[in-house]
């Protein structure tokens, strides 16, 4: 083994048996990182959640076209193939008058008081268009468009099924809201986790301080020296990361059996249960670089500012 | 081995010289004795050569290292050269002899195959053998600063500086302590020893430079002294 390899084992070494020995202090630094960690999780989790939902309504809306029953066939399917080429039409179904009546029958399969005056010869249902939007916020082109002079002559009636757009804005705004929220939260956080890691440190340093001297005055390198504490703070990050994991894994599995809710207000559990289980495994190890992350910097700022290496 | 060109070292604003412009050289496998009363200038001038302080001014050579060229960061390698000895020990309370010896080559990256093979010939020379798994406190004072030759000297430095090692010694272990140290120098190492224990430099017959207000005001060979 080369040198450098038995310095990095015993500088591993010694910095997890400091990380032992130092229980109490460690509990205190790795509280305030679990919190942010969780958070950091929590805002993930949520976020794409949120965003889940919103797709999942955004696809539920469409925009009905009525045609006149003195418009064409051909009429109906060349305004069908006009609308498909505009970019906001993210798809566009044609139904002939017939086939828009066997549609209605079987939307309204059971009700046979109102199927009972229904029949073929005489089809009240007008021919239709289903228009889905791309982006509902740009839905006005889709409606300039119809109301050209060359297509209104075309139809009757255009519903907007747009009236759940009131609820995708108050979600997209939700969203938005916790995303800011979420990041000022882990701001802080880790703010507060890097302070209380400083504040270990240097505990830590003046529990040790002699022998630190001794090390130095022995000719011990300045990593030999900061290794230690650098790679207890580490074994912060993971420990924390870990359990921030855990937390979250617990809450979906308390909410899911115990209160068996669907969802936490806007949030939809099940979903959110669902991204975590899926992503496990990206999740965690973001977590752990992210909790390595913040160990390892405040640890590396701190040994810089107390140990102080320079010879007066 | 050891230069000192007149340097000097001044502390505070109000400029008090600890060492005023002393030089002095030592050559390889001498034995120096360095006397003088407290404040005169010992310590500051061994903290000098372990690059704990840097002089004001003035040129510092040791075992070939210029000391102006010295970097910040190959500090420690210059200190692995050189082995320390202090008066209050600087022993590691919670680790036993052997690892308290130990440490000095751990921390080098010393494979522990070649510490246990190391240690136990380096506590043979300062007559420890069979007390490796004492604690610091179970030793007597004597037995303390032997371990801490010990751990200067297994890295086998070409340089042993030995700050009042006796200062708080009685005279038999004093006198232990001072055979170690004149046997480590019989095996080839330059040996700096300060102290101001009148008894051992009369005995001692060696090179004696005392300094008195941070000069050298006198450099004799096989000399004594008095208080």
């Amino acid at each position: 083994m080369s040198r450098k390899v038995i310095t990095g084992t015993r500088v591993i070494r010694t910095g997890m048996v400091n990380f032992v020995r130092n229980t109490w202090l460690s509990i205190a630094a790795m509280a305030v990182m679990i919190i942010t960690l969780t958070i950091v999780l929590f805002s993930i989790i949520t976020n794409a959640t949120f965003t889940n939902t919103v797709a999942q309504i955004t696809n539920k809306i469409d925009v009905s076209v009525y045609l006149k029953d003195t418009t064409t066939e051909a009429q109906g399917s060349d305004l069908a193939n006009k609308l498909r080429s505009l970019p906001n039409a993210k798809s566009v179904i044609y139904l002939s008058k017939d086939k828009a009546l066997e549609r209605y029958r079987e939307q309204n399969q059971g009700n046979t008081a109102l199927l009972a005056g229904l029949s073929a010869t005489d089809n009240p249902i007008p021919a239709t268009i289903q228009i889905k939007p791309r982006d509902l916020n740009k839905i006005q082109d889709l409606r300039d468009y119809l109301n050209t002079t060359v297509n209104r002559q075309l139809w009757d009636d255009v519903t907007y099924r747009d009236d759940r757009k009131a609820a995708i804005d108050k979600i997209a705004h939700a969203t938005d809201l916790m995303r800011r929220a979420g990041v000022i939260t882990v701001a802080v956080f880790a703010f507060i986790s890097v302070l209380i890691i400083f504040n270990t440190i240097q505990m830590a340093i003046f529990n040790r301080r002699d022998e630190i001297t001794i090390m130095r005055l022995l000719g011990a390198s300045t990593w030999y020296i900061r290794g230690p504490f650098v790679v207890e703070t580490i074994m912060y990050g993971i420990i924390s990361a870990l359990i921030s994991v855990l937390l979250i894994h617990s809450l979906f599995v308390a909410s899911n059996s115990a209160l068996q809710a669907s969802s936490l207000g806007l949030l939809d559990i099940n979903y959110a249960s669902r991204y975590f289980n899926s992503h496990l495994w990206q999740l965690l190890g973001m977590q752990l670089a992210l909790g390595i992350l913040i160990g390892a910097v405040s640890s590396y700022i701190a040994t810089k500012r107390y140990l102080k290496f320079k010879s007066k | 081995m050891i230069l000192l060109d007149r340097v000097t070292k001044t502390y505070g604003k109000v400029a008090t010289s600890a060492l005023d412009r002393i030089s002095l050289h030592v050559e390889p496998k001498e034995f120096v004795i360095v006397v003088g009363q407290s404040g005169a200038g010992k310590t500051t001038l061994l903290r000098l050569l372990t690059r704990e302080e840097k002089p004001t001014s003035g040129k510092i050579i040791v075992g070939g290292i210029d000391y102006d060229k010295l970097r910040e960061r190959d500090i420690p390698l210059l200190r692995r050269k050189i082995g320390v000895v202090f008066q209050d020990f600087k022993l590691l309370p919670n680790r036993t002899v052997f690892e308290n010896v130990a440490f000095a080559l751990e921390i080098v990256g010393a494979s522990s195959h070649e510490i246990k093979a190391t240690v136990p010939k380096v506590l043979d020379i300062v007559n420890l053998r069979g007390k490796e798994k004492r604690l610091p406190q179970e030793l007597s004072g004597g037995e303390r600063q032997r371990v801490a030759i010990a751990r200067a000297i297994v890295r086998q430095p070409k340089i042993l500086i030995a700050d009042e090692p006796t200062g708080n010694l009685d005279p038999k272990h004093a006198w232990d302590v001072i055979k170690v140290l004149e046997k480590i120098n019989h095996y080839g190492t330059t040996v700096l020893l300060t102290t101001h224990n009148q008894e051992i430099v009369n005995k001692l017959k060696r090179r004696v430079i005392t300094i008195e207000h941070g000069q050298v005001a006198s450099d004799r060979d096989r000399a004594g002294y008095k208080v």
